[in-house]
């Protein structure tokens, strides 16, 4: 399902939402997004195609369908996993994909670079937590799949009611997030001078000359 | 901190300023771009009212999409029509050069830029696609990049980066015959895990490094993404010289000496400080392939797929996931492992080398019974210098099929897939769930050698005996 959740835009200071969960280490990028959703040249209907297959895969799961699946987590903006999240491809119609079916966060143990670039790009924060604690919010959260759960991306703290966790964000993307510049175009662009020195001093572009 | 690597000199001369939350921009020497990554970026810059900054620094190929039976237009896929008229569209709203079918030029991206000359040492190359990291065999700094990122690179030839660590890892001794780079790569991530990169750049060298070709660098570093490593990389040397020379758009005659002389000056020099090393020895290695669904759950030809207990504790739910979808049982041989489907090509070992190391083992023998082989090589270029020695005709005798270049299996974007739960022995670089298209279809990693051996064989054996017999 695709919720009618805004995109992020401006400042990001805090998600708040129901939470699903996705267990496993490694969840590779080829499993967030199958190769043959690819063949698109906008984002705009990889929503639904989120964990394709891994979804198929657990239709008739006597334990239960894919979490994407679940009645209780549709309109979920807040994605629990675990380590090495959206290893593999560059693709960011991964991000896009869960952007599109409604995430506006993702708390986990580790990212993959790449991936965790790509979701800072869209405005999606990637915040972590270690190992015993991320076991405990998915506890927690899959205890209760009502509850609301807030991350506040400036303090990287993970709340619901009572229960707090502390989680880290690199002081960097959390002042982009916070400052509405995690879009880098504009300040890149901003540098048209220094680009063009940087251009002037590199050997491979001047004939070598300059080496 | 690191400190005088080659990546430290590199990062610090395309430096263009500091950001605002602490990250780097960082120009970008080379973007190379492709149907699957850069519709979209087109789409925001139009959006934006942007151009592109630097046309002539950025190169397209069309490679995920294209059939590798018949590549005549329009494609048979409207889908994968529709995608590379749209790159043909973009290059030529832009002013991009696109080495298309039939140009002589096009291919995988990752082996037509290092074969026309445009990687070259002390670069920083960009593009949307994880293994760019095969580029750093040249002593460039090459990373894949999102399309947000390709975005950005259109509009302002640079890129917000954070630096990375350096880990170096050392290879001391020499790989046994019927090793190769593969099987080095695939032990080094067996070794150190598919996270154990991540946050670093991998600096390969020491003695094994050093003897081997451009090829296998290029296998190497291409793999180090696999390891969690965003880039990769090979100081140069007269070896990478020698291999650039005489290349189309490598430096000209009155370039060249100062061009040599430049790249001489970035090699990580022996006062260089690195954040980490590992050291491994090439001659341990056997032949290397992978029983799970990770790139790191690799085994020598003459190993069992590790028991649980053979597991450390955090890696258990892994393994018994892979072991379910592999269906695999722990404790058995992988050698003797039954293959349906055997893939030589792609990114990682789809250049002339691997396609010769994989004939001189098909060479007089036949495909078992009921296997399906096939061979695509990485580029035009590298399928004319196949057929001027007559590989194609040693592997169409031998019962492969020889097709025209494209990324092919490695991924589900074309017709060349999986059916099923089929077994494939792979010279590509994953084995994820799913990856080569099919949801149930499973993926064993293998150098090109070991996947002839399997595909003479019908099953997964140690291309060693065939080669010494």
């Amino acid at each position: 399902m695709t919720t009618a959740t805004p995109f992020p835009s401006g400042s990001i200071r805090s998600v708040s939402s129901t939470t699903v969960v996705v267990r496993g280490d490694d969840i590779d990028t080829d499993r967030i997004i199958p190769a043959r959703f690819l063949k698109c040249v906008t984002f705009e209907a990889l929503g639904p195609a989120a964990f394709a297959d891994d979804r198929t895969e657990l239709v008739n799961n006597p334990a239960g369908p894919h979490p994407f699946d679940r009645p209780e987590h549709q309109g979920a903006s807040i994605l629990l996993v675990n380590r090495n999240f959206g290893c593999g491809s560059s693709r960011e119609h991964a991000p896009q994909a869960l952007m599109r079916w409604g995430i506006r966060a993702v708390v986990g143990e580790s990212f993959a670079e790449i991936f965790y670039g790509n979701c800072l790009a869209l405005g999606i924060p990637c915040l972590v937590a270690d190992h015993d604690t991320m076991l405990a919010i998915q506890a927690a959260a899959e205890t209760e799949p009502a509850a609301s759960f807030e991350v506040d991306v400036a303090e990287a703290r993970l709340s619901c009611g009572a229960q707090s966790w502390q989680l880290d964000l690199a002081a960097g993307p959390r002042q982009m997030l916070a400052t509405g510049q995690w879009d880098a175009t504009g300040q890149l662009l901003a540098h048209g001078d220094a680009l063009h020195a940087t251009a002037a001093r590199l050997p491979y572009l001047n004939g070598f000359s300059a080496a | 901190m690191s400190s005088g690597t080659l990546y430290d000199k590199v990062w610090d001369l395309h430096q263009v300023a500091q950001l605002p939350g602490g990250s780097t921009q960082l120009f970008i020497g080379l973007h190379l771009i492709h149907e699957v990554t850069s519709p979209q970026a087109f789409a925001a810059l139009r959006d934006l009212g942007l151009s592109v900054r630097h046309p002539e620094r950025t190169v397209a190929t069309v490679d995920h999409i294209v059939p590798t039976t018949s590549q005549a237009r329009p494609f048979a896929d409207p889908l994968a029509e529709e995608m590379l008229a749209t790159l043909e569209a973009n290059c030529a709203e832009h002013g991009i050069t696109l080495h298309g079918i039939g140009s002589g030029r096009q291919g995988i991206v990752h082996v037509i830029a290092p074969e026309l000359g445009l990687t070259q040492p002390g670069m920083t190359v960009a593009c949307g696609d994880s293994h760019t990291s095969t580029h750093g065999a040249f002593g460039a700094i090459a990373f894949g990049i999102g399309t947000s990122q390709v975005r950005d690179v259109l509009a302002s030839q640079s890129l917000a980066m954070g630096k990375l660590k350096v880990r170096r890892i050392w290879v001391d001794g020499q790989l046994q015959s019927g090793v190769y780079a593969k099987d080095l790569v695939l032990h080094v991530i067996r070794t150190l895990g598919v996270k154990g990169g991540v946050g670093y750049a991998y600096e390969f060298a020491g003695p094994a490094i050093d003897a081997l070709s451009m090829e296998e660098r290029m296998t190497l570093c291409n793999m180090a993404i696999e390891g969690g490593a965003r880039c990769g990389y090979v100081n140069p040397d007269q070896v990478t010289f020698e291999y650039l020379k005489g290349r189309p758009f490598a430096p000209s005659s009155a370039a060249w000496d100062q061009a040599v002389a430049w790249w001489s000056s970035l090699t990580s020099g022996p006062d260089a400080v690195f954040d980490d090393e590992v050291r491994f020895d090439a001659a341990a290695i056997a032949p290397t392939i992978t029983w799970g669904i990770t790139p790191g759950q690799g085994i020598g030809v003459d190993e069992t797929v590790p028991t649980l207990e053979q597991t450390e504790p955090d890696e258990r739910p892994l393994a018994e996931e892979a072991y379910r979808y592999m269906d695999l049982q722990p404790g058995a041989p992988i050698a003797g492992t039954p293959v349906n489907v055997c893939f030589i090509g792609s990114c990682t070992n789809g250049r002339l080398s691997d396609l010769q190391a994989a004939a001189a083992v098909a060479k007089g023998r036949k495909v078992a019974p009921g296997i399906k082989a096939f061979v695509v090589p990485g580029s035009e270029q590298v399928a004319a210098a196949a057929e001027a020695e007559g590989l194609d005709k040693v592997f169409v005798e031998a019962g492969f099929e020889w097709r025209e270049p494209g990324c092919s299996m490695c991924l589900a974007m074309n017709p060349d897939r999986l059916e099923g739960r089929q077994i494939s022995a792979s010279s590509s670089n994953r084995n994820f769930k799913g990856r080569q298209g099919s949801a149930s279809g499973r993926t064993l990693l293998m150098s090109p050698a070991m996947v002839a051996a399997a595909a003479i064989a019908g099953r997964v054996s140690d291309v060693r005996e065939l080669l010494n017999a």
